[in-house]
């Protein structure tokens, strides 16, 4: 036993960890992202809404009030307006609400916004169901348009005991930037 | 590989090293390549150190003295770049570079060409780094986590982040991959895995988190790129994406990258206690077990680095206790490393008098991080001043306390002379005053509600910012001693090969300095005889 005698010769074992790494790469890359999706869609993670319509509406419960707060932000300057008409509901569950909203493109130029919803408490998440939503396509603004954009909600009779309270926030993206990277 | 000379003995006839440049350019020696790993990482460390400096500036007084905010934000960026990835990291690479190989009874790494591509990729990153500097737009100044949508308003040094992070990432994995591959594959006969010293054990668990980590964080900046040139959205929330996910891409490398920077630290403190309390580790079986529950545990705490941004009840808890947990297998080697000094025969030379403040400073960095686990809690401090104090004590007397006590516990085996201890213990104590000077009151600040990265501050916490400045000039200033006994240490009186009273391990039965080819074939008898139990 003079010998050094390992198991597996350098080569072999550098290739597999080599092959490893590659691996852990393509998990960071490839995999993590998809996974990131699919979490959040299951749990509501990350502020996700709910995008499943809740069909039939049998009997509103009366009993319980929740209240809706609307927050509506602009992204990084863009040059719009943009605010929610009333800044809260009183609501029953399982009874159809609707709401608008204000924006102005206050440029000389066409914009294209795109609203990204988000709600708090994640445990409200799935509870909050749109029927319609200014946020499910994107928006088309002429030059200093002025525009009201409605939303038709229903709050989901499941929605835990807990929460009386439910934030629903927009955040208005210029998709412009996004589209011209896109082009590349 | 090994040739039949009967006798193990070093001082057979070899080839020195190359003359000139080229040596260190093309060398494929794992001593050469330790010593190059480690006087870059402490050119890095005196580069780190400086813009740590401008940034203490800044904050000695409220107010704006003498730099931008911008600037101010592109120094706290690039001095956490620099400090991890330029400093403690390839200190760490280069200790292992120049020990494991002699620890273990190897006559080099296992693959010596792929070592010297590891150390030469390392300059060229932080090169195209600090050229950032000068760029239009300025260096990134973001934060070293990088956050999109921020990080995608970097100027013209975006891609050349980007590009340094990516070459960074190849060196360590590399580097790992040749440690793996050395420890696994290149041990004298009858040193069972178990019998291995436990700088080894600790960085053969360390190259195993760089090789699952470091490809996610490649990953992670290559979205950003695409985020920002190939029009994908993987983090930008109005094409669909989500800039929260980065955060935890990151962070899933970014927990891991801490016990990257301390576990080779608790593998020298468990060399050097032993050494200086005249008494075998205590526990050594057991601090093996613990460092590799660490590591496991590592992967799965990642979120409680982003308590804030909104997780529900559940994921708060399962990564509040998750990250508690960490205290356990934690405590268990606090607990062995005193338990080795317990009744031991101990004496306070430099490297014993580094360790001993590493275990004590180290601890206080684990407890305010316990604080900072507690999910409520943690609302409360987080982006303060006490984050800042508690990874400040776990990286610097912890990582770098450590680095130093390894430096003046193997300089005399690496120059054949005993370094100027008196010099070394002036290093020793100024260091360790001014350290907590620097980073004790920051937790006060924090708590105070002190927010990081902020140029200017209210003035209730002038008094506090002042003592830590002072504090971070004297730190600073204490490093030049070291610079002191490096340039001196070939005039103190010759090594012996022991070097120390009774140390133990392989290291210590080969001549000081260490001849450049060491155990070209395996030290049988030697393993035996160091009495690994």
């Amino acid at each position: 036993m003079n010998e050094r005698q390992p198991n597996i010769s350098n080569r072999s074992l550098t290739a597999r960890l080599l092959v490893f790494a590659a691996g852990m790469f393509a998990f960071g890359f490839l995999v993590l992202p998809p996974l990131y999706d699919v979490f959040c869609d299951i749990t509501g993670f990350g502020g996700r809404t709910n995008t499943t319509a809740l069909a039939a509406v049998e009997a509103p419960d009366l009993t319980r009030t929740i209240r809706i707060e609307f927050v509506t932000t602009v992204n990084e300057y863009a040059p719009w307006t943009f605010a929610a008409d009333v800044d809260s509901m009183e609501v029953h569950p399982g009874k159809m609400y609707f709401a608008t909203f204000s924006a102005t493109n206050l440029s000389a130029n066409h914009l294209v916004g795109q609203a990204v919803p988000s709600v708090a408490p994640v445990s409200a998440n799935e509870h909050f169901k749109k029927i319609e939503c200014f946020c499910f396509t994107s928006q088309q603004f002429a030059a200093n348009e002025e525009r009201t954009l409605p939303l038709q909600f229903i709050v989901d009779p499941e929605l835990p005991d807990y929460v009386d309270t439910i934030t629903l926030s927009y955040t208005l993206f210029d998709t412009a930037p996004v589209a011209a990277s896109s082009a590349h | 590989m090994t040739t039949a000379v009967a006798d193990a003995h070093d001082s057979h006839d070899d080839h020195g090293p190359a003359k000139g440049l080229g040596r260190w350019l093309f060398t494929t020696n794992h001593k050469d390549i330790g010593t190059l790993y480690l006087v870059f990482s402490l050119i890095m460390f005196f580069v780190g150190g400086a813009m740590a400096l401008v940034i203490r500036s800044e904050l000695m007084h409220p107010g704006l003295q003498f730099v931008h905010p911008e600037f101010f934000n592109q120094m706290t960026t690039m001095h956490a770049l620099v400090m991890v990835f330029g400093a403690v990291m390839p200190a760490f690479v280069g200790l292992a570079n120049w020990m494991i190989p002699m620890m273990i009874g190897a006559p080099d790494m296992a693959l010596p060409r792929m070592n010297n591509w590891s150390f030469w990729i390392l300059p060229v990153a932080f090169g195209i780094l600090i050229s950032t500097l000068f760029m239009p737009g300025g260096a990134p100044a973001s934060g070293w986590t990088m956050y999109p949508p921020l990080v995608l308003q970097t100027g013209d040094a975006f891609p050349f982040l980007i590009f340094s992070v990516h070459l960074m990432g190849l060196s360590s994995i590399m580097g790992a991959i040749n440690i793996i591959v050395t420890i696994l594959n290149m041990r004298a006969p009858d040193m069972w895995l178990l019998k291995m010293p436990m700088f080894v054990w600790t960085w053969l668990i360390t190259a195993y988190l760089l090789i699952a980590v470091m490809p996610v964080l490649a990953g992670a900046v290559t979205m950003l790129l695409t985020d920002q040139f190939f029009g994908t959205s993987f983090f930008l929330a109005a094409g669909g994406g989500d800039p929260v996910m980065f955060q935890h891409i990151f962070w899933f490398f970014g927990h891991p990258e801490v016990y990257i920077m301390i576990l080779p630290a608790f593998g020298v403190v468990s060399e050097i206690i032993p050494t200086f309390s005249r008494k075998p580790l205590f526990g050594h079986d057991s601090m093996v077990y613990a460092a590799s529950c660490i590591a496991f545990l590592s992967f799965i705490v990642w979120a409680h680095h982003m308590f804030t941004v909104g997780m529900p009840l559940s994921g708060q808890l399962f990564f509040m206790f998750s990250t508690m947990l960490i205290a356990v297998p934690t405590g268990v080697k606090i607990f062995n490393w005193v338990a080795t000094m317990w009744r031991g025969a101990m004496t306070f030379e430099t490297p014993m008098l580094f360790s001993l403040a590493f275990v004590f400073l180290f601890t206080i960095g684990g407890f305010s991080g316990l604080m900072l686990a507690v999910a409520p809690a943690d609302i409360q401090y987080h982006d303060t001043y006490f984050v800042v104090a508690h990874f400040h004590y776990v990286l610097v007397p912890g990582s770098i306390f450590a680095i130093m006590a390894a430096a003046y516990y193997w300089l005399p085996k690496w120059t054949g002379y005993m370094y100027n201890e008196t010099a070394g213990k002036l290093h020793f104590w100024l260091s360790t005053i001014f350290v907590n000077l620097t980073f004790f009151p920051m937790h006060f600040l924090g708590l105070a509600g002190m927010p990081r990265r902020i140029p200017d501050y209210s003035t209730q916490f002038a008094d506090f910012n002042t003592m830590a400045s002072v504090g971070a000039i004297g730190f600073g200033l204490s490093q030049l001693v070291f610079v002191y006994v490096l340039l001196t240490s070939k005039k103190g009186v010759t090594a012996t090969a022991r070097v120390w009273e009774a140390p133990k391990g392989l290291e210590w039965t080969v001549p000081s300095p260490a001849p450049y080819h060491t155990f070209d074939t395996p030290p049988i008898a030697r393993v035996k005889q160091e009495a690994f139990e």
